[in-house]
This record gives structure tokens, C-alpha cells and sequence, in this order.
């Protein structure tokens, strides 16, 4: 699904990504994992098309499709979703009237009729029930308010509406208590299907006690140094980072 | 933002001004300037009784010694009052009888603006009158109204068939040496709505005034005077539009309006006159004066407006709140792209005890424009208990546009309480980009984060404007962001 090959990428002139190679097929689950500033935010953005980003060489292909020439907005059409670390506060529109745009312009991407409005609340009551979330966060303002922990479960309440391909998790977990971890970790299962992937972007090991990932990458100074399964994280956090950077030295 | 984005906005040109076109109909228009005899021309054009004439004549003397104010933060070249045709009307007669009499070329040219004049195609529930450069074309639904013993006409109508009334209220709210453009409004106005709705009567149907500016180098000077009696009801919508010329045309009027005890008067505005090209060329320059007077105890003013339209702005309207008890609101949305420049706001003035105003004004502005809200509260000694409270928001888009607050509070006693909060924001790439990423382009994502914004003012509108006044604000700001 995902085909990242001998990445380069730099933001201001100064190189993050220094030759990252990545492959997500369909029903994986794959975790990112390594310490602060060492390119893994930087990989997300990239994969979503944020601007900032220069790609200096090397090619991001997804469902067979070069994505460097698609915007922001096409690639999230065809599928490609980021749960942000920060998501972003909008004040005075409602999470019912922003979700209902998305959904529909999906739609409309797809050549269906957009969905009336008690067919989408509707919807919205569905999903709510999948990823068990029990909130009225869909009457109060994007984001606007919000603590840290729900606008993480805002972010998942999302994906479920979207049903995205490929899901791109940034920090999800950082700065949640284990009650909205748990149900962060639940959503994304919830979700899982054969026909799509997620890619966990994660500092610590403890979400992925939840979220059991088919492959553990380790991201060090821009690529990828060491992959592995699910023992690699508990590996990682028995011995910490340092034990791979001897390694690689 | 990227290069690329700002191809896609340059794509988006003024083509989106929909109303830009011109009617080829044969006018009589006045020669150009102003001086007694175009006046008197005007008003023996009309018929007017002796009155109206007087108080023409006394307005320009007024006028010939006041001075343009320019104290708004607003620039504009000198206007040149002589070199405005002050009077143009469509050579055949309009007639009020039947729609057969109307000229054909002029019923097209509403439907074209989505104004149908034939009142079976019309929505139900609206009544218009249809203002065709200086003379109102067509009143419909006269008769249902009639029933109901609510006056909905033309103002020279009115003249003629209620002049008592006119005589009585006209210049009650606006005295003709208000300002200058409302001395210039009294000298030459040339037509304009008339309502008045009956002591305790519910008006059951929303009236509404059509404005077009058609004729080049003509000025657009109508008054607009409405009367709610005792424990009547009314709510009343504005619409306008003008051609796209590199010329600028003058839009001065007036409303008035007066709420006699436990009347409500709701006015709705939809300002949508050309607001020049993206150099700034062209567009209508809109000196304005709006007033009601809530006379009477427990009566209530409101009015919303969305501002979208004219090269420059310039207007306040504003509610005199005199009845004990009684109520004045402010709701507003002024949109600036381009070269637009807005210089709007409110006064409420406080006089009656426990008197009670609000004002909500949200300014959005893009491009080079400038966006300013100018207030002013006046709680007097007498009016013991009041209490205003406003709300002063900005949001800028771009870095080369700006937002500006003047707001003057005065309160001479102590019982009474005033509260302002005022705001500004951007919307931000970060804004943009979260939306984008969930699929929504640049341009939905702005106009979803606009009426966002101004949602609390858009709700008062009626549905009949709601829903249009989005799609303006959406439009107006196409290819803003770059």
C-alpha cells in the first residue's frame, strides 16, 4: 500500500530524512518508534503533503500512485489519514458541521450523493458506538476547548468517520492518561480491517501493550535503523535507545 | 503560501460579481449636477405636494454649508457632486395596476437577479418592492397586504396617497441636517420603500426592498421610512446590487424607523453592491444612514446586516432606544477583499430607564482591504438601569489586510452596565491544513471557517437571506488567501 524508498527530505536547508525506506502492505500494523527529533513527525508530514517539507530525492509511492504530484486534500481523499499530535482548535465551527464537509466531499470523490442530514447523524451515532466513545464532543467547536485527552479521542472519533486506507498516527498517545489511552488503543483496533494499515508514530512502548503491531521500526538521525516484530519495542524499552546507537556506531 | 496556490487563486477573477450586467432600457435622467432647479426638477417630476419641496430645498441649503466628513478611516478620492446625474427613470411609466405595464426588459432584468415580480412564481412569504435606479418599479402582494391594513409602496406613493404620515414621521429619526449625506439624501432622494403596519398587527409576510443601480454616472439616493404601531410587528430585508463599471457611483441613503409602544422592527440587510475589481478600480462608494427610534415602552429595533458589497463602506446603524423598556440590537458581518475599505458599526443611545442594547459585529478582511468597526454607546443620566453589551470581533486573512476597533463608550450614571469584549484572529496554515487533510479544499475550508465565525449574526437572519448571505460570504472571499 505504502512504498517509502531512500527518502530524503529537508525543511529550511537542513536534512531530517536521510534516506528512509518503509514498506506498509494491507492489515499491517506498524509502529515508528525512537526519540525526539529524529525525523519521525517529519515522516508524517511528508507522507501527508504538508508544505514546509522538501523532498530532496526519492519517491513515496502509495496504491501504486507517485504521491509527491497529489495535494493535501487528494491524498486525504484517497485515503491517507493523519491523527495529529497538536490537533489544531477552530473556533465556531461545530466538529458536526466540519465532519459533515469531509465526509461528503469524500463522498463526493467517490461519485456519491452527499449524505442528508439525519443520515449523517445517524452515521455519526454509529460510529460513536464502534469505537465506544460517549461524549458530546460533536456539539462544541473544532477542537476549540477541548483537554488534551479528547482531542486525541477527537482525532480517532474522526478516522472512524472517514474510514481512511492508511491511518498515520502522530504521538497519539503522548500526553494521555491510561483510561484515554485505552480507549485511543480501542478505536484503532475497532477500525482494523484486512484492507487497510496504520503506521503508530510513538515515543514510549506503553501504547503498544494495546495496539499490537505486526512490525516495530526504529527511526534514528532520519532512517530507519533496526526493524523488527512486536518483541523489538519491549526490547527497546528494557535497554533504551542508546543500546541501538552503539550498534550502529 | 506556495506559487501554486497562487495560480489557483488568480484563476479566480471578479467574474464572481454575478450581478455585474446592464439593462439597455431608454431612462429620462437629469442633467448632471446639483443645483435648485435639478431639485426642483425632481420633485415637480413627482408631483410633490408643497411640503416635500420645502423640506428639499431646506436639506441642500443645509447642505451647501456642511463638509464631507472624513474623520472614517476610509480613503477616497474627492467626489465630484456635480458631475452625478441626481435623477434617472425608466421612460415608460411604471404602473402599479398590473404587471403587463411593466416594461418587459425590466422584468427580466429582476429575474436575472433572481427577483421574480410575478407574484404567483414568487415564494410565499415575501412581498417586494423593486427600486430601478431612482424610481420603484413594482410593489407586489400590495393587495394581501392591504387586507391586513398594512401600507407596503413605493415612497412616492406614499407621498401621494399617505402624505400625512410621511409629513408626520419622515425626518423624525434623520432630521435632514444629520450629516452630510443624509442633507444630500433629503435634497434629491427620488424614491424608496413606505411601510406601516397597523397597531397590533403581525405582519404575516416578510417585506422586502430590491435596490438596482443601472444607469452610468447616476447616484442612488432612496429613503426608506417604516412605521410599526403599538404592539406591531414586522420584519424587513434589503437587498442590491449594481453593474460592474470603472467608475465609482455614489450610494447615499436613508431608513428610518419608528417602534411606537411593544412594536419589533427586525431590518435585515444583504449589501451586495459591486465592490470594485481587484485594483480597486470601479465599485460603489455607500454612505449610508440607518436609524430607528424606539419611541414607545417595551419596543424593539434589530438589525442585522451582512456587509459584502461597495468599494467603500460607510454606515451605523444605529437605534435611538427612548420608550422605557425598550430593546436595540446590532448584528453584523462586514466582509473586505481586495481594495474594499469598511467603515462600520452602531450607536445606541440610551435614554428611556432599564433600555437594553447589543452589538455583535464581526469584520472579515482579505486582500489589501481595510475593515473598521466604529461603536458608540451613550447611556444617559435618565436612562437608570441600562445595559449594553458588545462584541467587537476581527478575523484577518492575509498579512496585507487590516482590522481596526474604535469603539467610544459614555455612561452618565451609575446603575447602569456596559460590557465590550472585542477579539482578533487569523485564520491560520495550520487552520487550512488540518482541514485539507481531512479532505477539504482550501477554498470550503475558508468558507466553512467564515460562517463558523460569523454564525451568530447569520442566525438572525430570515431563512429566505440565510442561506444566500453564506454562499456571499463564501464568494466574496474566493482567492483570498494567498
Amino acid at each position: 500500500m505504502l512504498s517509502i524508498k531512500n527518502l530524503h527530505v529537508s525543511i529550511a536547508g537542513k536534512e531530517i530524512l536521510k534516506g528512509l525506506s518503509l514498506e506498509v502492505r494491507e492489515g499491517e500494523v506498524h509502529a515508528i518508534m525512537g526519540p525526539n527529533g529524529t525525523g519521525k513527525s517529519t515522516l508524517a508530514s511528508v507522507i501527508v503533503g504538508r508544505e514546509d517539507f522538501h523532498v530532496d530525492s526519492g519517491e513515496i509511492m502509495y496504491k501504486g500512485r507517485d504521491l509527491m504530484g497529489l495535494s493535501v486534500e487528494e491524498r486525504a481523499l484517497e485515503g491517507i489519514f493523519l491523527g495529529f499530535q497538536y490537533p489544531v482548535e477552530i473556533p465556531g465551527v461545530s466538529m458536526t458541521s466540519f465532519l459533515r464537509t469531509a465526509v461528503n466531499e469524500h463522498r463526493k470523490y467517490r461519485g456519491l450523493d452527499p449524505l442528508t442530514g439525519a443520515e449523517f447523524l445517524a452515521l455519526m451515532e454509529e460510529r460513536k458506538e464502534l469505537i465506544e466513545i460517549h461524549s458530546d464532543l460533536t456539539n462544541r467547536s473544532v477542537n476549540e476547548g477541548f483537554s488534551g485527552g479528547e482531542k486525541k479521542r477527537n482525532e480517532i472519533f474522526q478516522m472512524a468517520m472517514l474510514q481512511p486506507a492508511l491511518a498515520i498516527l502522530d504521538e497519539t498517545d503522548s500526553g494521555l492518561d491510561i483510561d484515554a489511552l485505552k480507549v485511543v488503543a480501542n478505536g484503532v483496533n475497532r477500525l482494523r480491517t484486512p484492507g487497510n494499515a496504520t503506521v503508530v508514530i510513538t515515543h514510549y512502548q506503553r501504547l503498544l501493550e494495546y495496539i499490537i503491531p505486526d512490525f516495530v521500526h526504529v527511526l534514528y538521525d532520519g532512517r530507519i535503523i533496526k526493524s523488527g516484530g512486536k518483541e523489538l519495542a519491549l526490547e527497546l524499552e528494557e535497554k533504551g535507545y542508546e543500546w541501538l546507537k552503539l550498534q550502529e556506531s | 503560501m506556495s506559487r501554486e496556490k497562487n495560480g489557483f487563486i488568480d484563476s479566480f477573477t471578479n467574474q464572481e460579481y454575478k450581478y455585474g450586467f446592464v439593462t439597455d432600457i431608454e431612462m429620462e435622467t437629469a442633467p448632471r449636477g446639483l443645483n435648485e432647479d435639478i431639485i426642483r426638477f425632481i420633485s415637480s417630476r413627482k408631483a410633490e405636494p408643497d411640503f416635500l419641496l420645502d423640506f428639499r430645498l431646506k436639506a441642500y441649503k443645509k447642505w451647501l454649508t456642511m463638509k464631507e466628513p472624513r474623520w472614517a478611516h476610509l480613503r477616497f478620492p474627492e467626489i465630484d457632486y456635480q458631475d452625478i446625474i441626481y435623477y434617472a427613470a425608466p421612460k415608460r411609466k411604471p404602473a402599479l395596476s398590473s404587471l403587463d405595464e411593466v416594461d418587459p426588459d425590466l422584468l427580466e432584468t429582476f429575474n436575472k437577479l433572481g427577483i421574480s415580480l410575478e407574484e404567483q412564481k414568487r415564494l410565499t412569504g415575501v412581498a417586494v418592492d423593486a427600486v430601478f435606479d431612482s424610481v420603484s418599479v413594482k410593489t407586489t402582494f400590495r393587495k394581501t397586504l392591504e387586507k391586513h391594513g398594512i401600507i407596503f409602496c413605493s415612497f412616492s406613493d406614499a407621498v401621494r396617497d399617505y402624505p400625512d404620515l410621511v409629513k408626520k414621521y419622515m425626518g423624525s429619526v434623520v432630521p435632514y441636517g444629520d450629516n452630510y449625506f443624509a442633507a444630500l439624501n433629503s435634497a434629491v432622494f427620488s424614491d424608496g420603500s413606505f411601510c406601516y403596519i397597523p397597531k397590533g398587527v403581525r405582519c404575516p409576510v416578510e417585506l422586502s426592498t430590491y435596490f438596482r443601480i443601472n444607469t452610468a454616472g447616476t447616484g442612488q439616493f432612496e429613503r426608506t421610512l417604516i412605521i410599526a404601531d403599538e404592539g406591531s410587528y414586522v420584519s424587513y430585508m434589503e437587498g442590491c446590487t449594481a453593474p460592474m463599471r470603472d467608475e465609482n457611483q455614489l450610494h447615499a441613503a436613508i431608513v428610518e424607523i419608528i417602534a411606537l409602544k411593544d412594536a419589533t422592527v427586525k431590518y435585515s440587510t444583504v449589501q451586495n453592491w459591486y465592490p470594485g475589481d481587484r485594483e480597486g478600480k470601479g465599485g460603489i462608494y455607500n454612505f449610508v444612514t440607518k436609524r430607528g427610534m424606539c419611541k414607545g415602552s417595551n419596543s424593539r429595533i434589530s438589525w442585522t446586516q451582512v456587509e459584502t458589497g461597495s468599494a467603500i463602506t460607510w454606515k451605523y446603524p444605529s437605534c435611538v432606544l427612548f420608550g422605557d423598556n425598550s430593546v436595540g440590537e446590532f448584528y453584523s458581518v462586514a466582509v473586505t477583499n481586495n481594495h474594499q475599505q469598511a467603515d462600520t458599526g452602531s450607536k445606541m443611545i440610551h435614554i428611556g430607564k432599564n433600555t437594553r442594547s447589543t452589538i455583535i459585529s464581526k469584520g472579515i478582511s482579505a486582500g489589501f482591504s481595510n475593515n473598521s468597526y466604529r461603536g458608540l454607546v451613550r447611556i444617559s443620566k435618565r436612562a437608570t438601569g441600562s445595559r449594553n453589551f458588545s462584541q467587537c470581533d476581527s478575523l484577518l486573512l492575509g498579512d496585507r489586510c487590516g482590522a481596526h476597533t474604535f469603539p467610544s463608550v459614555n455612561v452618565e450614571n451609575s446603575s447602569s452596565v456596559m460590557e465590550h469584549e472585542a477579539t482578533t484572529s487569523k485564520i491560520s496554515d495550520d487552520q487550512l491544513f488540518y482541514c485539507n487533510q481531512r479532505g477539504i479544499d482550501t477554498e470550503s475550508a475558508i468558507g466553512l471557517i467564515v460562517n463558523g465565525y460569523a454564525r451568530e449574526v447569520l442566525k438572525q437572519l430570515p431563512m429566505e437571506f440565510a442561506v444566500e448571505a453564506q454562499k456571499l460570504l463564501s464568494i466574496s472571499l474566493e482567492g483570498s488567501v494567498g
